[in-house]
């Protein structure tokens, strides 16, 4: 129990206003994107400014309160899912300062609670590109997209989160405050902190400030569909782009159940007949140079049997193009009651492997499942379509997911390319690692957070 | 639990397969402007959600709490709208306000509002008469452009609004029930002003009679018209809504027409979708009644554009006007581009686009009178871009929208003018 005494010292500290301790609010803080079990924390903290946050984390940690920070609870794997005992919620949306946008040295320097796409648009006004893009980042918070390592659609060009993050300045359990990284392109001094944070999912510190690396944005793209009646020549297409020296900025792929959802939903015209969709955009720094890449692809395209293949001629072609991609999340959402969207990645040439192994779980399990995703880097997102309140379906979903990544790691893949693993996947992480793997994890945890207060049973369960 | 929460669970299992498509990703967070001001996620609609399913389940005991989150929201309807999985939140909200209220009761003073008044257009409408009648002794003119009032005593329930005055005359006093034959224009439509154009706007509906006019179209305006009911609904009093719905249904069902036609918004989506969806326990006679008659409801803007067909001039010039998407029109309804075509069809003016032109002005009816500093601070982000745009006139398609705005614009000193789209066309003619 949280004692009067305390509670008053967080009013004093944070504002009556924002220590939340009703049922409701409580309430309201107990579930993120995840299908998990909600559970409700105790007391919902929000401090507005940097002291108070180290202040909240050191009195949490002198009470022995588990403490779990939440940006947007847009995560997919429970990673805001408080403790079951005297679980505190941290809010970081009092914090959504950007501090600073540097032209000159190509950075910024941001509050954790920042907006992804709020920041995207600020750096974009100053003629700058911060290009990661996560589908949740008109909601995402930095500090969020940095816990989680967040990909998105430009992941095969431009990279991930982690290829922008130059440094974390972040509170240690104590309520220390710990500095990493830089504002420089090189920095080599002391252990590589700043990386180690990326991906803790909130159990290792709790970030204050974090400086971005920016880019000059491309100034030229275009966009392309192509149709294939077989999934294995749109994989042979991808392996080709790159084989031939072209690095799309993006390249999607849906599969035809998929197809079919979004046609069943927008009515489109859609070929509900295509085994596979692949949507490729070129971009660049020089018009001519994107256009003559744009040609290649489809030249690659057809040769490598596509059966048909449009190219955008100016944006509203292009963002009819990518209708069909911007509408699989919603279709497939819509067609029943639950949704579990599933982020099991495996290397490129395998994806075509992944998706028949797919094909055959959902058939053999009786369920519906159409993938889409990152087809540049084998980053899938099988989603599962069912009713989480038919209790043997939901269990055959279960069975399901659990075969889905047993083939994912025989592939030579990974549990999950962007949605991290909370406590969805922890009990699967020693599968693809090892136990010293494990080990080797809880030792650095148990370093620098003895009494396991910061979000704990996070990844490495315990 | 009590038995009684129990109860109140059980009711709330009707809306079960409707919560259950909520996947919680978060994403009405972008556009909910009550959850951009108070960043509490029991205020946006996925918390909301939540909070009701829990409420369901029983794992929450504090109903009140529970309602006085649901409270929280101006009814926009940017949610849904935006929603990925196509939840139905506004239909939930109304249902669980519904529910809720039959379980905790309504308060004192919106009982007797509702039941006493709204529901007796007669009574309703002659305490509105006498009351204009003295308004000016309790308000002075804040602002010319605008005309609106600010609260010269201080009055509580006018606080530090600058609300419009009640008008001289209300449309009913100006305009004779009408029940006229078309002409060349074919069509013959119901006129259904609603209470904000009757009382404060009405000029709106006499701009709105005069377009009928010239198109030749048929129009049947009568007497002993009620309140849309949305008031009561959105307060969660199913009874008082049902009264007005059948009280409006009777007298509309007198005759024939082809469409029935409202200056408003809101009530333009209440009549065609709220009037269906709460069935509730009505007989199944009433209930196809009443969805035969909220077929026939279009927006004027709607019927002007898309139905009668207007002339378009070359591009405009001369005054700014830019538009204000209200959310009742655009997000319940999907109609924009009607409005706005109204506005080009006056050579006289230009429509220029302010930022986020759909992004909700904070007025939400009960809203804004139990949350009215909240609803200030939303109406304020629009009156900011009203004022970027540089704009001379604002012209919207709500009457509620044209009170919001007003009182933003008028407490900030702005010479902008506030119009509905029908008074822009109507000059024309
Ligand atoms: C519709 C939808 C689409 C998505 N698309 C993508 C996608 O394309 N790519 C992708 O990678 N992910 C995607 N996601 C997953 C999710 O949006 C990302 O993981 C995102 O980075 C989470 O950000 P958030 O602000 O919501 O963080 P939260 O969910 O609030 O938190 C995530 C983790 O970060 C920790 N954390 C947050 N702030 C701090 C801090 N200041 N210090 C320490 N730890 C902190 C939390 O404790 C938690 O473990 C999607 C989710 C949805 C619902
Ligand atoms: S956007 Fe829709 S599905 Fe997503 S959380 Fe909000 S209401 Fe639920
Ligand atoms: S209806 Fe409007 S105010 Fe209410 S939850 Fe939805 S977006 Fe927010």
């Amino acid at each position: 129990m949280i004692s009067p005494a305390l509670l008053k010292e967080f009013q004093s500290l944070l504002g009556k206003d924002n220590v939340m301790d009703s049922e409701a609010d409580r309430h309201a803080y107990s579930y993120d994107a995840a299908v998990l079990d909600a559970v409700v924390p105790e007391l919902v903290l929000k401090p507005t400014n940097s002291e108070q946050l180290g202040r909240t984390v050191a009195l949490c940690n002198e009470n022995g309160l588990p403490m779990t920070v939440r940006g947007a609870g847009t995560n997919l794997s429970g990673g805001t899912i408080p403790t079951k005992e005297h679980g505190i919620v941290i809010l970081t949306n009092g914090l959504n300062k950007i501090l600073e946008i540097n032209e000159q040295d190509l950075y910024a320097v941001v509050e954790p609670g920042v907006v992804t796409a709020k920041f995207a648009a600020e750096v974009a006004k100053r003629g700058l590109f911060y290009p990661p893009d996560p589908g949740s980042q008109a909601v995402s918070t930095l500090g969020g997209n940095v816990a989680e390592n967040a990909g998105g659609l430009r992941g095969l060009k431009y990279g991930v989160t982690k290829d922008y993050v130059m440094g974390v300045n972040f509170w240690n359990v104590e309520g220390e405050y710990v500095k990493s990284g830089g504002k420089t392109v090189k920095c080599v001094t002391g252990l590589n902190i700043a990386q180690l944070m990326v991906g803790s999912e909130g159990t290792l510190g709790v970030y204050d400030q974090i400086i971005l690396k920016l880019v000059p944005p491309p100034v030229a793209s275009k966009a392309m569909l192509a149709e294939y009646d077989d999934i294995n020549k749109a994989s042979e297409t991808v392996a080709a782009i790159i084989a031939n020296k072209i690095v799309p900025c993006t390249l999607e792929f849906l599969d035809n159940a998929t197809i079919r959802y979004v046609e069943d939903f927008t009515k489109a015209g859609l070929p509900c007949d295509a085994a596979a969709i692949l949507l490729i955009e070129v971009d660049g720094g020089h018009q001519a140079l994107v256009d003559d890449d744009a040609a290649k692809v489809v030249e690659i395209c057809k040769k490598n049997g596509a059966l048909q293949v449009q190219m955008a001629k100016d944006a509203a072609e292009k963002h009819k193009l990518w209708e069909a991609r911007r509408n699989a999340l919603p279709a497939l959402a819509r067609a029943r009651p639950t949704t579990v969207l599933e982020d099991a990645t495996v290397p490129r040439s395998q994806v075509p492997a992944m998706i028949k192994a797919i094909n055959d779980i959902a058939e053999k399990y009786k369920l519906h499942i159409g993938t889409f995703g990152h087809a540049g880097d084998g980053n899938l997102h099988p989603t599962i379509l069912t009713d989480r309140r038919d209790k043997a379906e939901f269990a055959r979903v279960e069975q399901a997911i659990d075969e889905i990544f047993d083939v994912a790691l025989k592939l030579d893949g990974t549990l999950s390319g962007e949605h991290g693993i909370g406590i969805a996947k922890a009990k699967w992480l020693e599968k693809e690692t090892s136990k010293a793997t494990i080990l080797y994890s809880r030792q650095l945890k148990k370093a620098v957070d003895p009494k396991y207060l910061l979000n704990p049973g996070k990844i490495i369960g315990g | 639990m009590s038995a009684d929460v129990h109860q109140l669970a059980k009711m709330l299992h009707e809306l079960d397969d409707q919560l259950v498509g909520c996947m919680k990703c978060g994403l009405c967070q972008a556009v909910c402007p009550v959850f951009s001001e108070t960043m509490r996620e029991g205020d946006v609609a996925r918390g909301k959600i939540a909070l009701l399913e829990n409420l369901a389940h029983e794992m929450i005991s504090d109903a009140q709490g529970v309602q006085e989150k649901l409270n929280m929201c101006l009814l926009c309807g940017s949610c849904a709208a935006n929603c990925p999985s196509g939840v139905k939140v506004l239909d939930i909200f109304l249902k669980a306000r519904v529910i809720v209220n039959t379980y905790l009761g309504l308060p004192a003073a919106k009982k007797a509002i509702f039941k006493g008044l709204l529901t007796r257009p007669v009574v309703f409408n002659s305490l509105l008469d006498v009351a204009s009648k003295f308004q000016g002794v309790f308000t002075k003119q804040a602002s010319d452009i605008i005309g609106s009032s600010c609260a010269r005593i201080n009055a509580p329930i006018i606080g530090q609004r600058h609300f419009m005055p009640l008008a001289k005359k209300s449309l009913r006093k100006l305009e004779k029930p009408r029940n006229s034959r078309p002409g060349k224009g074919g069509y013959r439509v119901a006129f259904f002003p609603g209470c904000l154009v009757d009382k404060i706007y009405p000029h709106v509906g006499q701009a709105v009679l005069k377009a009928l006019e010239h198109h030749e179209i048929g129009v049947y305006m009568p007497s002993g018209q009620a309140c849309c009911g949305i008031p009561a609904l959105s307060s969660g009093d199913k009874e008082s809504f049902d009264t007005l719905v059948t009280t409006n249904l009777e007298i509309f069902e007198k005759e024939n027409f082809d469409y029935l036609l409202t200056p408003c918004a809101t009530c333009t989506a209440t009549m065609h979708e709220l009037w269906p969806l709460m069935s509730g326990n009505r007989t199944q006679t009433l209930q196809e009644r009443i969805e035969a008659m909220s077929k026939k409801v279009m927006d004027v803007t709607q019927f002007m554009v898309d139905v009668v067909g207007i002339e378009m001039p070359e591009a405009g010039s001369g005054t700014k006007v830019t538009y204000h998407d209200p959310c009742h029109l655009k997000k319940s309804m999907g109609v924009s581009a009607q409005p706005r075509a109204l506005v080009r069809s006056n050579a006289r003016m230009e429509l220029i686009e302010m930022a986020e032109p759909d992004r909700c002005c904070g007025c939400g009816g009960s809203f804004n009178l139990e949350h009215y500093n909240l609803s200030k601070d939303i109406g304020t982000i629009k009156r900011d871009h009203i004022v970027a745009s540089g704009a001379a006139v604002v012209a919207t398609a709500c009457p509620a929208c044209m009170l919001q705005i007003s009182d933003m614009l008028s407490q900030h000193g702005d010479p902008v003018a506030v119009r509905h789209v029908m008074e822009i066309y109507a000059e024309t003619l």
